[in-house]
């Protein structure tokens, strides 16, 4: 189990010690989002930009501009928010290859609260023409995207959290950029997740198992472009889908799925994620119990959906 | 004819594709499209090496328009320096057209930022001129910004990095034209003592007039040899120069264009017979 910030700056350090191309830009907050790894073993492909996260956003197009690719870092919060204009005027809409890497996910930021919790930045993320949107699930994903993104060219948003993480994935898998990833096959219903619900989404689904409901648990680390066949595929086949997300319910991954399925294949839908109420001071574990992200509000919401099943 | 001649006469041909653009387009910001013609005149005519054939070297020096809404000028400098023909004038701001309201790196060949939102080009060009330092390259920087445009507390930001990187390599002017969008700065949100702040911020500032051509030759000659900070050109500027009754009137740094008389008068003013 390793935190995600600790891992992306692993991550970037070692990277940089295969390829020359990227350099890393940070708002003041290397201690936060794990920089301060790479910062250390190469200060000189890491730019300082000061409490000044929209100078840093813009600028960085301009960086881009010159061929290198730069991995702008900062608080979700902030990225999402402070800087969201200068996201989309300055990188989405001229379509500059600068990767957005945003740590402080949601109410698992803990203890600082709500005014650093992003529980919006998927929705507003996903609503950019032209920006990717991708929230690996643990340390081993996060490693295999990271390569991926350097080598696609285009304006990414990269969700990398905070928290401690327990695996998801063992060292071998084998991921297919840009799909949604099958952790358990199953009929009576599937459970969509992304980041930090996802091994809750597991624990939910493995005490389903016990009780005889079958669940599919994809995991949906692309938010955009979001695996439409899928979604189609896991609406037609189980019938009922729900949603895990520590974000706001509105405009998240739930949001995204259904769309999805209301176009293609009407089928019911349950978000389990935060009901529309800013976040408060408290470890993550506890929050995620007093906000109904835990294993049993999944299974809470499994039971729910497979009542309205036809 | 001398180069100052020469010069001159870039310049009335900028104000009378101003004018006809705006005609064609029905609005488009000509007040402050006009008031920094002479500026984009020496950086496109003497100041700024790049190449029309090869728009994407590298080596080129980037001019980026941070004051978006002022295209109609950038447009002009470009069509006259070959870029794209005049005939896409008729197109600005239009469905389909190539000219955007305002300014479009991908769609519009010699552009070189989406601007419009204030601020952003400022950084931008930071971020390009840092670019060039890590890379070894030798090329310049120019940013161009709205003197309401100061407004905008990212451009302070960019101010206290841009300093803080030493970035010799890059010139910003202001357009100080005096009027923003709805008034006369002092009514908005005063901007003096405005060559003390920028002095305060790291930077090394220069106040010219902003339509003397030998002034202007003189302050981007002396930010060339200057080593180890950014320069600033504060450029005093008339809003809607060489318009007579757009000269220094709010209104004309809107969105509109002349009608009936007015467009006559500015035909006739900036040397235009053939218009539509």
């Amino acid at each position: 189990m390793e935190n995600m910030r600790d891992a992306f700056g692993k991550i970037l350090t070692e990277l940089a010690g295969q390829r020359e191309d990227f350099v890393v830009l940070d708002a003041d907050v290397a201690g936060g989002t794990g920089t301060y790894h790479f910062r250390e073993a190469y200060p000189d492909r890491f730019i300082q930009c000061g409490i000044a996260e929209q100078n840093m956003f813009s600028m960085a197009a301009g960086l881009a501009e010159s061929g290198i690719i730069p991995i702008v870092t900062c608080y979700a919060v902030f990225a999402s928010m402070r800087a969201l204009e200068q996201a989309r005027n300055s990188i989405a809409y001229p379509e500059f290859n600068v990767k957005i890497a945003a740590s402080h996910l949601g109410l698992d930021v803990g203890p600082d609260g709500a005014t650093h919790q992003a529980l919006e930045d998927i929705a507003i993320y996903r609503s950019i023409p032209r920006m990717s949107v991708v929230s690996p699930a643990d340390p081993i994903e996060l490693k295999a995207i990271m390569p991926y993104l350097l080598d696609n060219t285009g304006p990414l948003y990269l969700r990398t959290g905070r928290s401690p993480l327990p695996n998801v994935f063992d060292e071998n898998t084998f991921f297919e950029h840009g799909k949604a990833h099958v952790l358990r096959e199953g009929n009576d219903a599937t459970i969509m997740a992304v980041g930090v619900m996802v091994h809750r989404a597991l624990k939910a689904a493995d005490h389903l198992a016990k009780e005889g409901i079958s669940c599919r648990v994809l995991n949906m680390s692309w938010l955009k472009p979001m695996d439409e066949s899928a979604v189609i595929k896991a609406a037609k086949e189980t019938g009922a889908i729900i949603t895990c997300e520590d974000h706001n319910k509105y405009g998240g991954l739930g949001g995204a799925v259904m769309e999805i399925v209301c176009e293609n294949v009407p089928v019911p839908v349950e978000r389990v994620a935060v009901n529309d109420i800013f976040g408060a001071s408290g470890e993550p574990e506890d929050l995620a119990k007093e906000y109904g992200l835990l294993p049993e509000d999944i299974i809470k919401a499994v039971h729910r959906t497979l009542t309205r099943k036809k | 004819m001398s180069k100052y001649d020469e010069l001159k006469n870039f310049a009335a041909e900028l104000r009378k594709s101003i004018i006809i653009m705006n005609c064609h387009a029905g609005s488009g910001h000509p007040g402050g499209s006009l008031s920094c013609v002479e500026i984009i005149s020496w950086l496109y005519c003497n100041e700024m090496n790049y190449c029309t054939e090869n728009m994407n070297d590298p080596a080129r020096d980037r001019f980026i328009l941070s004051k978006g809404h002022s295209c109609l000028s950038l447009y002009a400098a470009l069509a006259e320096k070959g870029f794209f023909s005049k005939e896409e004038f008729k197109t600005l701001r239009h469905a389909g057209g190539m000219l955007q309201g305002h300014p479009d790196r991908i769609k519009t060949p010699g552009v070189e930022f989406n601007s419009g939102s204030l601020g952003q080009g400022f950084s931008f060009a930071i971020g390009c001129a840092l670019g060039a330092k890590r890379a070894g390259r030798k090329n310049r920087t120019y940013t161009l910004l709205g003197d309401g445009e100061l407004n905008e507390g990212q451009i302070w930001e960019g101010c206290m990095f841009a300093a803080h990187h030493n970035l010799d390599n890059m010139v910003a002017i202001v357009d100080y034209n005096k009027f923003q969008s709805d008034d006369l700065n002092t009514n908005i949100t005063a901007l003096e003592p405005l060559n003390d702040k920028f002095k305060a911020f790291g930077w090394h500032v220069i106040e010219i007039d902003g339509h003397d051509f030998r002034e202007i030759e003189n302050a981007f000659g002396r930010a060339r040899a200057l080593a180890g900070k950014p320069t600033m050109i504060i450029a005093h500027t008339v809003k809607g120069k060489g318009i007579s009754y757009m000269e220094n009137v709010p209104k004309w740094h809107g969105s509109l264009c002349p009608t009936g008389k007015e467009r006559e008068c500015a035909m006739r003013e900036c040397g235009c017979e053939d218009l539509i």
